[in-house]
């Protein structure tokens, strides 16, 4: 395993993670959107945009360099921190469906990221 | 002849918006497949200058789908939960393959096809359960 690919590994576990915090502030934000235009201006969405737009870049960077193949199924551990965050912050309820649906996304994630990798 | 009663069948408000939020999400995330394409071609080309940036029109595309992909997420997000919605930004991938195939004439691909039929079921297994 090559330097460069460890950084690029590395890089993407860092995207997922700033990424799903992105997704929180988003949530945070949309409890205070109305139907008012200007509620759109807070914080919280600002902080979002610019963490989601950020994990954006950085997987933008580190996939460009790496093995395909090895760097979906990281990305795919996006997925797996929001559940988690998901229920610990917003106390979302964990049902059968959503372990199920998103076992099945993460697995077809990987499966691009094979094919993506040939 | 009976009327025919044009109201919805019984079903609770607070299910019904959710399953509107995860449609709006799943509709949307052609906007983010587009918007990534278009920063790719926009990294190809780029010149570093504050004028090179202004006249990048696939950066300014792609900034523009993602801004509309980021205000309907917000929208989505304040009927329906995250550990729901987030998920099913994955259908971004079927649309990235999809246009990889059509065009940018990548050879479609084994595992690329299995992959996102997987992501498609995930998808749907998921929404039927937030019907609930």
């Amino acid at each position: 395993m090559t330097a460069a690919l460890l950084r690029s590994m590395f890089m993407v576990f860092v995207a997922g993670i700033v990424g799903s915090f992105g997704a929180v502030f988003m949530k945070l934000a949309a409890k205070r959107i109305t139907s008012n235009i200007l509620s759109f201006v807070n914080s919280r969405l600002a902080l979002g945009v610019a963490l989601y737009l950020g994990s954006t870049v950085i997987y933008l960077s580190a996939l460009k360099g790496g093995e395909l193949s090895v760097l979906y199924p990281m990305v795919a551990l996006g997925y797996i921190w929001t559940l988690l965050w998901s229920k610990l912050f917003f106390r979302e309820s964990m049902t059968n469906a959503k372990f199920a649906g998103l076992g099945l996304i993460v697995v077809g994630v990987v499966l691009v990221g094979i094919g993506s990798g040939k | 002849m009976s009327t025919i009663s044009t109201n919805p069948p019984p079903q609770s408000n607070a299910a019904s918006a959710r399953r509107k939020a995860a449609i709006i999400v799943a509709a949307c995330t052609v906007l983010n497949a587009v918007a990534q394409i278009l920063f790719k071609l926009a990294v190809r080309n780029l010149v570093p200058t504050p004028l090179g940036l202004l006249t990048n029109l696939p950066l300014i595309g792609g900034l523009a789908c993602y801004g509309l992909f980021m205000i309907a997420m917000v929208l989505a997000l304040r009927e329906g939960e995250l550990s729901m919605l987030y998920p099913i930004i994955a259908l971004s991938y079927v649309w990235v393959t999809l246009l990889s195939y059509t065009l940018l004439k990548e050879p479609p691909n084994l595992f690329k096809n299995l992959g996102i039929t997987t992501i498609v079921i995930g998808v749907a297994v998921l929404g039927r359960g937030g019907k609930k």
